[in-house]
């Protein structure tokens, strides 16, 4: 047996800034969301690391969906680079952190078996990707707008332009999944899943077209940062947390 | 004062497998996580540990991604790659419930060791689905622990009556150990989760 280092504290889930787990608009939600009340446990006795990975365990094009599961030609679609810097809610970078990703096509169709929408699938476009941040918590990815898609929510349901994430942080604890949706989309209004997150924090679910980030003849720029639950500032903070 | 807010949380929604699970599901990229956390040399007893998810209706969930963190069997965590590459112990696991019959899910490592003095031995799980807009965090702990279980700080907190929703239950089979482990999202046994 042996002691593991204690982890700092983090500071708590935000609930002011997520969704309600039993959201009425989004129907999968009310037989899947936890009815009773979440138990906290002391910080202290939560050893919540995040899984162990390098850089190493990744292929050099895993960043790059317009080339990373090619077969016989290039995928079609508007070529983009996704970008952004993954950080906690102090602003501090999380470095050499996973970034996963996956999402549709460009014609709204995913390769997993189980989607059935009728639009066609692209030989040369698998949709999943993922990468490191850097020291300064940056990551980026080049991959192909994602096409709106339908689905069984509620009559005319469609889901806006969006590219699933999946990030751990530093820790297990800060783990996060999210959607980044597109600026300008008019489905924005109309979806359950954005909507449920709250007005004051669902804009942060949508990424900004960057001219800077735009690579003449090649591809255009969204930046969408990342804010994840991250150690409390203060010795103060740590011992309220822990007591 | 936090300078920013948490970005929210999303549902996995039902087509993660070939971006999280494409090993497991047979698609064509490399799984960065598997449901395979101990290689045959690990030290310590090599155990499953499986169940279902199951929906405020009673039906098993299909498209649930259940990932799982826990120390070895002497009760140290994974901390660098250099420790899984010497050890054949990963320390995390990522299963999909969508290949396994039933919708299980199954993972295949070494029972962990407590991790400290006074507390019980367990594994820290973390549940996300289609129709989860935030992912829950659970524990297992162990039915053959009833003693250190009797003493754990965190399972001591929870009600009396719900601790039962933590526990996983031993079996020996022909084919070793296996602890079942069923996570109700719902219902009077709804598992327990927390906000950690």
């Amino acid at each position: 047996m042996a002691a593991s280092p204690t982890p700092p504290a983090l500071s708590p889930r935000d609930w002011s800034a997520h969704p309600d787990p039993l959201y009425p608009g989004y129907k999968s939600t009310l037989l899947r969301g936890p009815k009773k009340p979440l138990l906290p446990i002391k910080q202290a006795l939560a050893d919540m690391a995040a899984p162990v990975y390098g850089a190493d365990d990744l292929g050099p094009l895993d960043h790059d969906l317009t080339r990373n599961c090619i077969k016989n030609g290039e995928p079609l679609g508007e070529r983009i680079v996704v970008t952004g810097r993954v950080s906690d809610e102090d602003g501090r970078p999380v470095k050499n952190t996973l970034v996963e990703i996956w999402q549709a096509n460009a014609a709204g169709r995913y390769v997993h078996k189980a989607d059935q929408h009728n639009a066609p699938l692209d030989p040369n476009f698998l949709g999943a990707g993922r990468c490191m941040t850097d020291a300064d918590g940056r990551y980026r990815f080049l991959s192909i707008k994602p096409g709106a898609y339908p689905w069984g929510n509620h009559p005319n349901a469609w889901r806006p332009n969006h590219i699933h994430l999946s990030l751990f942080g530093e820790y297990f604890a800060s783990r996060l999944v999210t959607q980044m949706y597109f600026p300008g989309d008019p489905l924005l209004p109309l979806d359950p899943m954005y909507m449920g997150a709250p007005e004051k924090s669902r804009d942060l679910m949508v990424s900004r077209f960057s001219l800077d980030v735009t690579e003449p003849d090649f591809a255009l720029g969204y930046v969408f940062d990342i804010v994840l639950r991250g150690p409390l500032a203060t010795r103060f903070e740590q011992e309220l947390v822990r007591k | 004062m936090r300078q920013l807010l948490q970005t929210p949380s999303q549902t996995v929604g039902p087509f993660f497998a070939y971006g999280l699970t494409p090993t497991q599901y047979a698609y064509d990229f490399k799984s960065l996580f598997t449901p395979v956390l101990a290689q045959p040399q690990v030290s310590g007893e090599h155990i499953v540990i499986t169940g279902q998810v199951i929906d405020g209706a009673g039906n098993t969930i299909h498209d649930a991604i259940v990932e799982i963190s826990h120390a070895d069997a002497a009760g140290q965590f994974v901390r660098t790659p250099a420790d899984v590459a010497s050890s054949g112990f990963t320390g995390f696991g990522r299963c999909g419930t969508g290949t396994f019959a039933a919708h299980h899910y199954v993972f295949n490592t070494v029972k962990p060791g407590p991790v400290a003095d006074g507390q019980a031995p367990y594994v820290t799980v973390c549940i996300t689905a289609r129709g989860m807009l935030v992912h829950n965090f659970t524990r297992i702990y162990f039915d053959d622990e009833a003693t250190a279980n009797a003493k754990d700080p965190v399972l001591s907190s929870v009600p009396a009556e719900r601790r039962a929703t933590l526990i996983a239950k031993r079996e020996v089979t022909g084919s070793g150990v296996v602890y079942r482990f069923d996570i109700r999202m719902q219902g009077d046994d709804e598992t327990v989760f927390f906000d950690c």
